[in-house]
């Protein structure tokens, strides 16, 4: 009885062991499945982005300079342009900052010549400089130039010094001083980074134009401006356009007409 | 010449902890003071998207000036062999040290994302002014500390001027840097000179020597330790030449403004009509921090500890005016976009941008000051950096 009772015992325990042994089996193939899986949806989900969407994949190219020709003759409503960028990327939502502390990508500016008296309005962006002081100067690289022209900030890298504001000659810069809320996908926001027109390249890579050309009546032109035959590069041909601040040779992507 | 005598100050008295809790709180409310920034956003502070950068960095760049300038006593002594300087050389590396700390502390914790301090440490851009500086601020600590070695750790004491030439090479490179995040800025008015960056040496000497004189003065005077009219005599003379190289400077870096049109803008605004920046260079900068302080320094209350502790103190003032003038009011000086023009717009485009100091940069930067005087304090009671008596018998090379 007591042998039966210990070989019951015995068995009992090999196959607590057995089934210990076969639980750890179980968990680990559990465990394994789930740190492949997502890396497996992952490889899917990239995959059929390539098959999908091949020209994201690609990423920017740097045969295209996009760039923009502003008519500052044109009887338009600037603020309209003011209005589509705000709208488009998310911005005047910030509860808290003075007037001197908003972010604005575009604003109108007035300017008068204080000798003849003649004065205009125009809108001024980033400038998109092919030689841009911002990514210069930026100790972390967050500020960057795409292959294709368009000066941007990384988020995630910026560490929010200011350098790039301090350095910027169009004063195209804002940081963002407070906690924000409700952010558009498209454009990420956060406390503590700067920020600055992206010409829309969200837009962009989906084959559309920025939202203030789109709200501009035709007064702002969109383009490549590498291309000899796009329209934009046909108009600064024929009619010539000039840059702001063209004595810093930073060579910006917005053209002016009528400056 | 008698033999000269290290000593650490008593750790264990009322004095010591006294010190060393003044400093510690002022370093607490700037800490605490940064924490609020930060928490909030600096929606808080008085800084904009026009003035991007505050008091802090006014501050922050004082510090860091200072820093290199603390160094300059010990290289006078180890590179160009003066031994009246010898005895102060420790105090002056570990004092720059502690300069370059309190002031990195400040420009940290004005980030506004201080918390990728790695970001900053492990990316690079090699055409970014900042990029050298995150580069040259890190040597320094590291060169000065081998150069402090050498001189404290006998064995190695051969060392010490072959280290000394390395860190005063290094320094005034470093300065050149800071100077240099200002120069290399085409865009504003105020920074676009290369007198920036030489101006930024010579104000690292006139600063660094005064806050060395304050603290060579307090520290011997509350460890009751003699300093004689020897060392503080040739210490002041100097402090009087640095003064007016700096002011020499000034009036070059305005004339040659004045002198072309399309920079007289800048310095018409500070000189004249700038409101408040001209009241800071007039009054601050060149009546209470140069010619006040060169007559206190040469006149009649020349020998006088307390006018010469006073004079330091107001080159310290004008210091900070100075640059709260460079920092601050060449942002707030209108950017000239359409030169000629008159320009207006929502963005404050074409006006003078105005900026007020906010209660916690301003306890921001103070708390620089203090984290510096706290590790100035515990260094000296750590290890031996104050010589036991700097009495004329003991300094003067050419005494008995």
């Amino acid at each position: 009885m007591t042998i039966n009772f210990e070989n019951k015992k015995q068995q009992n325990s090999e196959a607590s062991v057995e089934s210990s042994r076969r639980n750890f089996i179980v968990g680990s193939a559990a465990v394994a499945g789930i740190a492949i899986a997502p890396s497996v949806v992952l490889y899917q989900t990239a995959h059929a982005d390539s098959l999908q969407n091949v020209s994201a994949k690609e990423g920017a190219s740097s045969k295209v300079r996009w760039g923009m020709l502003v008519d500052t003759t044109k009887d338009v409503d600037w603020n309209k342009c003011v209005e589509a960028c705000n709208k488009e990327q998310g911005l005047g939502n910030e509860e808290e900052s003075r007037d001197d502390q908003r972010t604005q990508y575009i604003r109108v500016v007035d300017v008068k010549n204080k000798g003849t008296g003649y004065s205009m309005s125009l809108p001024v962006m980033c400038q998109h400089c092919e030689q841009p002081p911002c990514v210069d100067v930026c100790p972390t690289g967050a500020s960057m130039k795409r292959p294709d022209g368009i000066v941007l900030v990384d988020r995630h890298r910026c560490i929010g010094c200011r350098y790039c504001m301090m350095a910027c000659p169009y004063k195209a810069r804002s940081f963002v001083h407070e906690v924000l809320h409700d952010q558009k996908e498209v454009t990420p926001r956060g406390k503590g980074c700067v920020e600055s027109c992206n010409m829309c390249v969200g837009r962009i890579d989906k084959g559309q134009e920025p939202a203030c050309v789109e709200a501009s009546s035709g007064a702002i032109v969109f383009g490549d401006l590498n291309d000899p035959d796009s329209a934009i590069s046909k108009l600064l041909k024929e009619h010539g356009g000039k840059q702001i601040r063209a004595d810093l040779k930073l060579n910006p992507a917005i053209h002016y007409q009528g400056i | 010449m008698k033999k000269l005598h290290f000593l650490e100050v008593e750790g264990n008295t009322k004095g010591f902890y006294t010190f060393l809790g003044l400093f510690g709180l002022i370093s607490l409310i700037g800490i605490l003071s940064a924490y609020y920034m930060e928490h909030h956003g600096h929606w808080v502070t008085g800084m904009s998207n026009q003035v991007v950068w505050g008091t802090p960095h006014v501050f922050a760049i004082f510090l860091i000036v200072a820093a290199s300038g603390a160094l300059n006593v010990a290289s006078i002594s180890s590179v160009f062999a003066k031994t009246a300087y010898k005895p102060l050389a420790r105090l002056s590396g570990m004092l720059a040290m502690a300069l370059l700390a309190g002031g990195l502390v400040v420009l940290l914790l004005d980030l506004g994302r201080p918390d990728r301090l790695i970001v900053a440490m492990t990316k690079f851009n090699f055409t970014s002014i900042f990029t050298w500086n995150i580069i040259l601020y890190s040597g320094f600590m590291g060169i000065v500390g081998i150069y402090l070695w050498t001189m404290m750790d006998r064995p190695y004491n051969s060392l010490t001027k072959k280290a000394g030439m390395v860190a005063f090479i290094w320094r005034l490179i470093l300065t050149t840097g800071t100077g240099s995040i200002f120069g290399f800025l085409i865009s504003r008015e105020a920074y676009d000179s290369a007198l920036l960056a030489p101006m930024f040496i010579i104000m690292s000497f006139s600063f660094g020597l005064a806050f060395f004189m304050l603290v060579l003065m307090g520290s011997f005077k509350y460890t009751q330790r003699e300093l004689g009219d020897y060392t503080v005599n040739r210490l002041k003379n100097l402090l009087g030449v640095f003064v007016a190289a700096v002011l020499y400077f000034v009036v070059i870096y305005h004339l040659t403004n004045l002198y072309s049109a399309d920079h007289r803008g800048i310095s018409a605004f500070v000189l004249a009509g700038g409101g408040i920046y001209t009241f800071l260079f007039w009054v601050v900068q060149i009546v209470l921090g140069s010619l006040l302080p060169l007559f206190l320094l040469y006149g009649p209350t020349g020998k006088n500890r307390t006018m010469i502790g006073l004079a330091s103190a107001l080159i310290i003032l004008g210091g900070l005016a100075q640059l709260y003038i460079i920092i601050v009011g060449g942002q707030a000086y209108p950017m000239q976009m359409f030169p000629g023009m008159e320009v207006s717009s929502s963005f404050y485009d074409g006006m003078v941008a105005s900026y007020a100091p906010s209660l916690p940069e301003i306890l921001l930067g103070l708390g620089g000051f203090g984290v510096t005087l706290l590790l100035v304090t515990m260094a000296v009671a750590a290890l031996k950096f104050l010589p036991a008596s700097l009495a004329d018998a003991v300094a003067d090379p050419h005494g008995k």
